[in-house]
């Protein structure tokens, strides 16, 4: 009596250098997710920041000050820079990639790329969390109200 | 009344009037040029000729050494992909009528795929990738009375739009990805995964999709909708792709 033996269901190429994990899926879905995320984030930091209250003209150091005193806001803008800029990078290293004739090149440009967004991170965050609202010796009408009470 | 018919005229049809269109087309001889170069033709057509006809009148009235492919001439055998004023066009489905005549008309080779001479490519690339995504019906059981394997309508419209592609590298040569990564699938061979992932007939789907799955699968789209645009056939190409992708996220057609 014969019996088939199914194929594998894997090719039999392509496999040799697979990964355990699929980079490019998971960036496409991170693209996707974080689109979406950075939709409702961004926009609502310009409406409160240029619409809300006295609108553009409300913009100084003690206001943007007056924000990162606020956990809330501390959270919205370090969720805003790190999606943002991961999300942008990404998109660049595609565009690298598709656009990047010579492997060299290719290389430096997504280098480039890597290290501008972990800089950026890494500023961004330190400038949310160490933030000093109230800097001494400031004069009184370029801070925040409640640093008089300090 | 004998008269009645003398005095009738003949109908004559009105006469369609030929005009002089300019065609530059993109020349490449392997054996002489070292770089490809544009030749222009005036030839004679009416709005009712194609892009092929003008290509054919240049072959057999002005000179026999353009070099192009065609079969059918009627838009199914997906041979005469070109590039016709910058957009992936079949020759034998554009007509003179709706292009700009006033202008001349560019013909050139697809692009993507190596240019062997004129407007000829060499497309073994293109078909390894179509031959990579396993384009056929797979399936262990016999069917019924060994006869045929039922659909519901339904099941056969899942995936009828893809089964209408020709193949004729309209989309992947319009691929920007495909123009600079040589490795990706394409939209062609994507599509004609689509065909048999969606089919319900087919238990191969797994397969294809762990294929797609690959780092020049799916992914790589960008949705540009350059395929769509081309596909003389007006297969919706993007929608499929992101028909499979969803299905690779879902593990399942």
């Amino acid at each position: 009596m014969t019996s088939t033996i199914d194929a594998p269901r894997s090719p039999y190429t392509r496999s040799t250098k697979k990964s355990s994990i699929n980079w490019e899926k998971w960036g496409w879905i991170y693209m996707r997710v974080s689109g979406v995320v950075l939709v409702v984030l961004i926009f609502g930091h310009l409406f409160v920041n240029l619409m809300i209250g006295e609108g553009v003209s409300a913009l100084n150091f003690a206001f943007v000050a007056g924000k990162l005193t606020n956990p809330f806001w501390m959270v919205w803008d370090v969720i805003m820079l790190w999606l943002a800029l991961i999300h942008g990078g990404n998109g660049m290293r595609t565009l690298v990639n598709d656009y990047a004739t010579s492997r060299i090149s290719r290389g430096i440009l997504k280098v480039a790329i890597l290290v501008s967004v972990v800089s950026l991170i890494t500023l961004g965050t330190l400038v949310v969390f160490t933030f000093d609202p109230c800097p001494a010796g400031a004069p009184a009408d370029l801070v925040a109200s409640f640093c008089k009470t300090l | 009344m004998s008269n009645a018919t003398i005095d009738q005229k003949p109908v004559v049809p009105e006469e369609i009037k030929s005009f002089t269109v300019t065609l530059i087309v993109r020349r490449f001889n392997p054996e002489v040029d070292e770089e490809p170069h544009w030749q222009d033709f005036d030839v004679q057509l009416y709005p009712t000729d194609r892009v092929l006809d003008a290509l054919h009148k240049i072959k057999w009235e002005q000179d026999g050494s353009l070099t192009f492919r065609r079969s059918c001439a009627h838009g199914i055998c997906g041979s005469d992909a070109m590039r016709i004023n910058g957009r992936n066009r079949l020759a034998c489905k554009t007509l003179m009528k709706d292009l700009d005549v006033t202008k001349p008309i560019y013909v050139e080779a697809i692009k993507g795929l190596p240019l062997e001479k004129d407007l000829i490519v060499d497309m073994e690339p293109f078909f390894a990738s179509f031959k990579e995504v396993q384009p056929f019906l797979m399936n262990s059981v016999t069917p019924v009375k060994g006869k045929e394997r039922i659909q519901t309508v339904a099941q056969r419209a899942r995936f009828d739009d893809t089964t209408k592609c020709i193949l004729c590298a309209a989309c992947t040569s319009s691929c920007p990805v495909f123009w600079t990564d040589g490795q990706y699938f394409g939209p062609a061979a994507i599509v004609n995964a689509h065909r048999f992932i969606f089919d319900s007939r087919d238990e191969n789907a797994a397969v294809r999709l762990d294929i797609l799955n690959d780092k020049e699968g799916v992914w790589r789209c960008r949705t540009t909708f350059n395929c769509t645009d081309a596909c003389p056939r007006g297969i919706q190409v993007t929608q499929a792709i992101a028909e499979v992708k969803q299905a690779i996220m879902r593990g399942k057609a």
